[in-house]
């Protein structure tokens, strides 16, 4: 930081940079009459100017963030429908019907297998999208277009997309089997087609996002710890596991956390492809919410699962912190 | 994949394998194709009669590419004034999140004020809060005002800038004092502050939040999807949803034609504009 010693007609000398101020209110030392009430003028004016420009931000946040987060938590509680003036305060009644609802179970296994088929799936994949496109290969900078592409699309459009793909007698998909001399599976209708469909497809959207954020990892790995590797004869796969995914280990981690927050939330693509169907077989969690809320009118309920979802998605937060405190980087 | 290694071995030097090159171009060159024909296809498709769609060995290309599925999906649905609504609301939404954000952040960086560390950790900590547990009492908050099917029940419950805040605060962090401290010495007041020295010093931060709030705005989903049922309050996705619903999948080229209406904007964004787009959706993953 640097110190200007200029005179200052305004204010006292060590009060301007704003960044490591001292504690508003207390001036330091005594000073004469006519600084000090510059001084309480400049903190005023400096309260002014935060209230108009912090001020319409943070009164946003706090009526359409934290207060539906609070109201949630109090409509979970009670028995009530959307819209309806009455409502009957049920305690933990709720969350007690919802562990005990036959459909949680198949709900709660729907969301697991998607959100492990999903990240996973894009992790390996997107890592090995990047380590190719880490490569000195021409026309790479296309492949990454191409790849990155998809991620930035409507999701409810790719869905649509991707059924019109998949569309068992019509489709692009049924003709690339047919290829290879496979039938197309009754991806609309049979299970568990339909929820390998929507995991595809959102692969698909989110592959090249995770591709690009590991080849912003793979351009920082040091090339002479490559070229050192190679030259002690280490192979290229031996390189790749003792040398570069160890260093890629925090980049993997956020990819993994961000990836994981996100199928949870996942709601667009299947409500364009499945809505959650067929008979459940594509409800996850989020959507459930939605259909609970919006479909059964059942606001109540749907607030105490989507109080469920909200601990989920916390505790994946709260290990990301952890680790990442910890800074673990070769694991 | 090693189907071909060509050996460019300097010969005296220790071996130094070289990657199999013409494996790489191959498995670049699929994937590429995989990963790029479905955009293509819908391109095509939208351009097809319905025979062609209906084809059963497939018709690869249409034979006389033709704007028909356009302009039923238009007769369908106001595809003119969705398209309309999503330009607007996108400009307007984005906007207003850039400068929400910008001014919060610079209050944060640049002013004292009391409780400063606590509002930046409200404003942060709503970055973890997801916004599927928020929807349910803002949806009766923005019933209860008598915003459904309006603009502004669609645009301000969105508004709150934590993203941008986060990324203005971390550019402004790295701005030179020096120059701030001069500006200010020469009288000049936070308003020309913030127009004269920060906005022009930060012009990459500014494209990559306007850029990112554009995306997130005009993809946005399941919140006008419950605010808006009047068609002419609808934005491209939700009306979609309008057609995939009266015409259902027994039209194709219909909803392909509209499908292509709600990705091709953002398309040509991402393409004119990649790497500014790229650093801003992309900029999470540095301070993660």
């Amino acid at each position: 930081m640097t110190t200007v010693v200029t005179p200052r007609p305004s204010g006292p000398p060590d009060a301007p940079s704003a960044r490591a101020g001292t504690p508003p209110g207390r001036p330091s030392a005594p000073r004469t009459r006519p600084r000090s009430r510059l001084g309480a003028r400049r903190r005023r004016n400096a309260l002014l100017w935060a209230l108009l420009l912090a001020g319409p931000n943070v009164l946003l946040i706090l009526v359409f963030v934290y207060r539906p987060l609070l109201q949630s938590l109090y409509l979970s509680t009670l028995q009530w429908n959307l819209g309806s003036p009455s409502a009957r305060f049920v305690g933990f009644g709720n969350y007690a019907e919802w562990f005990a609802a036959p459909t949680t179970g198949r709900i709660v296994t729907t969301t697991l297998v998607f959100t492990v088929a999903t990240v996973g799936g894009a992790m390996v994949l997107g890592l090995g999208l990047a380590l190719l496109l880490n490569r000195r290969l021409r026309g790479r900078g296309v492949a990454r277009t191409v790849a990155f592409a998809p991620y930035v699309l409507s999701g409810f459009a790719v869905g649509i997309l991707w059924l019109f793909m998949f569309d068992p007698r019509y489709g692009l998909v049924q003709e690339v089997l047919g290829w290879v001399g496979l039938g197309s599976p009754a991806w609309y209708t049979d299970r568990p087609w339909p929820l390998v469909m929507v995991t595809v497809v959102y692969l698909w959207k989110n592959l090249g996002y995770v591709a690009l954020i590991y080849l912003a990892g793979l351009q920082a790995v040091p090339q002479d710890l490559r070229d050192a590797a190679a030259l002690d004869g280490a192979s290229s796969a031996r390189t790749l596991r003792s040398i570069v995914l160890p260093l890629l280990t925090p980049t993997t981690f956020f990819l993994l956390v961000t990836m994981m927050l996100a199928s949870l939330q996942s709601f667009d693509i299947i409500k364009a492809m499945t809505q959650g169907g067929p008979l459940g077989s594509t409800t996850t969690l989020m959507y459930s919410i939605y259909e609970e809320s919006f479909v059964n009118g059942r606001a109540g309920y749907a607030s105490a699962v989507a109080t469920v979802l909200f601990l989920v998605l916390l505790a994946v937060t709260a290990v990301q912190m952890r680790y990442v405190q910890r800074k673990v980087h070769y694991a | 994949m090693s189907a071909v290694m060509i050996d460019r071995r300097i010969p005296g030097r220790p071996a130094r394998r070289r990657p199999p090159q013409l494996g790489g171009y191959v498995t670049m060159l699929f994937a590429t194709v995989v990963l790029g024909l479905p955009l293509v296809w819908l391109l095509l498709a939208s351009l097809k009669t319905p025979e062609e769609l209906y084809q059963v060995p497939l018709a690869w290309l249409p034979g006389s590419p033709s704007l028909d599925n356009y302009a039923q999906a238009a007769g369908a649905i106001p595809l003119g004034r969705l398209l309309a609504n999503s330009i607007g609301l996108t400009v307007v939404g984005a906007g207003l999140k850039v400068a929400l954000g910008l001014a919060c952040a610079y209050a944060l960086v640049f002013l004292d004020f009391p409780f400063k560390k606590l509002v930046f950790g409200l404003v942060i900590a709503t970055l973890m809060i997801p916004p599927q547990i928020t929807i349910i009492p803002n949806y009766t908050l923005v019933a209860s005002l008598g915003w459904l099917n309006t603009y502004q029940g669609i645009l301000v419950p969105g508004l709150a800038s934590a993203f941008g805040t986060f990324l203005f605060r971390q550019h402004f962090l790295t701005l030179p004092s020096s120059i701030l401290e001069a500006a200010e010495l020469d009288g000049a007041g936070h308003w020309r502050k913030l127009w004269r020295f920060v906005v022009p010093m930060s012009t990459p931060t500014l494209a990559a939040v306007a850029l990112v709030s554009v995306v997130t705005e005009w993809n946005d989903y399941l919140w006008p999807f419950l605010v808006v049922d009047h068609a002419d309050k609808m934005t491209l996705p939700v009306g979609l949803t309008l057609l995939q619903n009266t015409d259902g999948m027994s039209n194709w080229g219909v909803l392909l034609a509209a499908t292509v209406v709600v990705t091709l904007p953002i398309l040509l964004v991402f393409l004119i504009l990649q790497r500014r787009l790229v650093a801003g959706l992309t900029a999470g993953a540095v301070t993660g």
